[in-house]
């Protein structure tokens, strides 16, 4: 019994962590008042660059950076569509979703189903590692999982003690002020976005690089989308965000756990979707829930430097 | 030398179709940039997949036979774009529509006529996505759910359910072991046009149901209250619009007509239920962007949809002769929806280039 629940709560953590990163990634964006919902296109943009990358340097860390970079480069081009040339971020973001998943199925065709001959290595901690049970469970990770715990800190210290976090709060919530105070708006913004792009790239490495070590079409499997929903769960608060990855990684890994007693794969296949609907729909049943589901001012509203 | 942006007072029709044209060029350019670094000759592969689709009677023909369901999808989403409300579900919708219709074919099929039987299951199709469009509306007017996220977790559950289905209860006895239900009786068979997959009467509906949807949203009071809605929330309010009665019945059209096409593509292509992809070929995506080059304008969707099928049907040509992924087509997709919104920028505003510094007033 006791191996069950160490193994459910190690694998609990496995699946939180792409959900962690790039819903970390999602709130530095929205924060600043820009809607990603390519998340599912970078993260699936970045799995394929970080596996042919690790694939043929064989060093996964190389992999992960050109997944950032890569991540990083085509928000900069949603950056650019909804910054600069003030266009609808809904319609952006599908577009950019449909590119990254196109570009990922051309890039990775001759690389699926060929493993990884050098997956990211664990991160071994002497001492820690090595205690039953706790060892187990929260110790015997690869680098990405602690990777994934120190930048959720770092956000949360930025955003929530320091200027910068005021600046990019500000910039969501009141341009105009913010432009008064002679902070650049859109400078911001474009920095917001792309760290957000970064991050869902990093996310999507972890997947090819880490967590199965091989690329597949279509492996991201709509964990992006569960991302933008897990941004609203965390109420744009980086600790919401690690409660919720955690929760939805529970109810991915329950997903597998369930399947022996005989229920159906394809109803248990369900389960992320439906809670993520039921979870929302807690927040909307009270009129004070769906207050605080209420985003960012000016979230998904171009900035119009002098405008009205 | 500086460059300013300035709102455009008036745009004309001429101007609109030259931006239109010109994003379209646009974003063939970068697509070729995105082929090159792939490793692939730009020219020849969208040489390819326009002679696969726009090049012979047989890409011609496939590329209607592909147009009718995004037909059908786009005019419903263009009609909820038109508000504002971003229905990204239309994938589901479809399904849950052939969902109702199979089983209507399966169930009463052998007892009825094909002149009964045709009608009721595109009715049922109908209802089905139209209530499953309807759920989102709801979710967003009464519990301040986000509409894309449930949209899109709705298109997952829905594609489960239809494998549950398809692998379970509904497996066909007949069909040995294979993951599709039982063939639908012969009354529901639509009829095509001879050496071809067109079904005329689908393709009544398809160009009907566009022009229904044109003529609702620019000429009715319904359509009005739409447009005011999409354009001013503020406004819509204060003119005692009732929200959740115009956006509910908005999204059973919309959802009823992505509906309508899972039952035309269950009725003349597939003739019974089986797994979600091959009952679409991603169709509630495409159709996306099928409403977008139609400008939001349902009726315009006849074109625009006529446009993203002969991708399709190139798509599906250069995988086969030169060995691409089916996923080029999405960079096709992606590609053009970019510059398409790119190109709206160009409508609303105009660009001047100074020569020299000046100081920003």
């Amino acid at each position: 019994m006791l191996d069950i629940i160490v193994s459910v709560l190690t694998r609990t953590i496995i699946a939180g962590t792409p959900l962690l990163i790039a819903t970390l990634g999602e709130i530095i964006a929205e924060r600043a008042g820009i809607l990603n919902l390519g998340m599912e296109g970078i993260m699936s943009a970045g799995a394929v660059t970080g596996f042919i990358i690790a694939f043929t340097t064989g060093n996964p860390w190389l992999g992960m950076l050109a997944a950032i970079l890569v991540g990083m480069l085509l928000s900069s081009l949603h950056g650019f569509v909804c910054i600069t040339l003030r266009a609808n971020q809904v319609v952006s973001g599908l577009a950019l979703t449909m590119l990254g998943l196109g570009i990922s199925g051309l890039w990775g065709k001759p690389y699926i189903g060929r493993p990884l001959p050098q997956r990211m290595p664990r991160l071994d901690i002497s001492g820690l590692s090595d205690i039953p049970v706790l060892g187990d469970i929260f110790f015997n990770h690869d680098w990405y999982v602690y990777l994934s715990v120190l930048i959720g800190i770092v956000i949360w210290f930025l955003v929530k003690h320091t200027r910068m976090g005021i600046t990019l709060r500000s910039v969501g919530e009141n341009p105009k002020a913010a432009e008064s105070q002679g902070i650049p708006v859109n400078r911001v913004k474009y920095l917001a976005v792309m760290t957000g792009g970064g991050l869902a790239g990093m996310a999507g490495a972890f997947l090819s690089t880490a967590y199965s070590g091989s690329w597949n079409e279509g492996m991201v499997a709509g964990r992006g989308w569960i991302v933008i929903a897990l941004t609203i769960f965390a109420l744009w608060r980086p600790g919401g965000a690690f409660l919720g990855a955690y929760l939805f990684g529970g109810i991915f890994v329950l997903q597998f756990m369930l399947q022996p007693l005989g229920v159906s794969p394809n109803l248990l296949a369900m389960l992320p979707y439906l809670s993520t609907l039921v979870v929302l729909l807690i927040y909307g049943l009270s009129k004070s829930g769906q207050r605080r589901m209420s985003a960012p001012a000016t979230l998904g509203e171009p900035y119009v430097r002098g405008g009205r | 030398m500086q460059i300013d942006l300035l709102p455009r007072e008036r745009s004309t029709a001429t101007l609109n179709l030259l931006i239109l044209f010109g994003s379209l060029l646009a974003g063939l350019l970068a697509i070729s940039v995105v082929f090159a670094l792939s490793g692939v000759n730009p020219a020849l592969a969208i040489f390819s997949i326009f002679k696969g689709s726009f090049g012979s009677w047989y890409g011609i023909k496939e590329t209607v036979t592909k147009a009718i369901p995004l037909i059908l999808i786009g005019s419903g989403l263009a009609m909820a774009y038109k508000a504002k409300f971003w229905n990204i579900g239309a994938e589901s919708q479809l399904l849950v529509g052939a969902i109702f219709s199979t089983w209507v074919g399966l169930n009463w099929g052998p007892h009825l006529p094909a002149i009964v039987l045709v009608p009721l299951m595109f009715l049922s199709a109908f209802i089905g996505g139209a209530l499953w469009g309807m759920v989102p509306a709801v979710l967003k007017i009464r519990f301040g759910i986000n509409e894309v996220i449930s949209t899109l977790m709705l298109n997952y559950i829905a594609a489960e359910f239809v494998k549950f289905l398809v692998v379970g209860p509904w497996k066909g006895a007949t069909k040995g072991g294979y993951p599709y239900t039982d063939d639908l009786p012969a009354a529901a068979i639509l009829k095509q046009f001879p050496l071809s997959r067109i079904s005329p009467v689908l393709l009544s509906v398809a160009v009907a149901g566009a022009l229904i949807l044109g003529w609702l949203v620019y000429r009715s009071r319904f359509g009005y209250e739409i447009r005011v809605i999409g354009e001013n929330t503020h406004a819509a309010r204060y003119s005692g619009i009732n929200f959740f009665r115009t956006l509910v019945v908005l999204m059973a059209i919309s959802g009823g007509m992505a509906g309508l096409a899972g039952a035309g593509e269950l009725m003349s292509i597939h003739h019974y239920l089986s797994y979600p992809d091959s009952l679409s070929a991603g169709y509630g995506f495409t159709a996306i962007i099928v409403a977008w080059l139609a400008r939001l304008n349902p009726s315009f969707t006849i074109i625009s949809g006529l446009f993203f099928a002969g991708i399709i049907v190139g798509g599906d040509a250069i995988q086969i002769s030169m060995g691409m992924p089916a996923a080029t087509v999405d960079v096709f997709n992606g590609m053009i929806l970019v510059f398409l919104i790119m190109g709206d920028f160009f409508i609303s505003h105009r660009v001047r280039i100074r020569r020299g510094r000046t100081v920003d007033a």
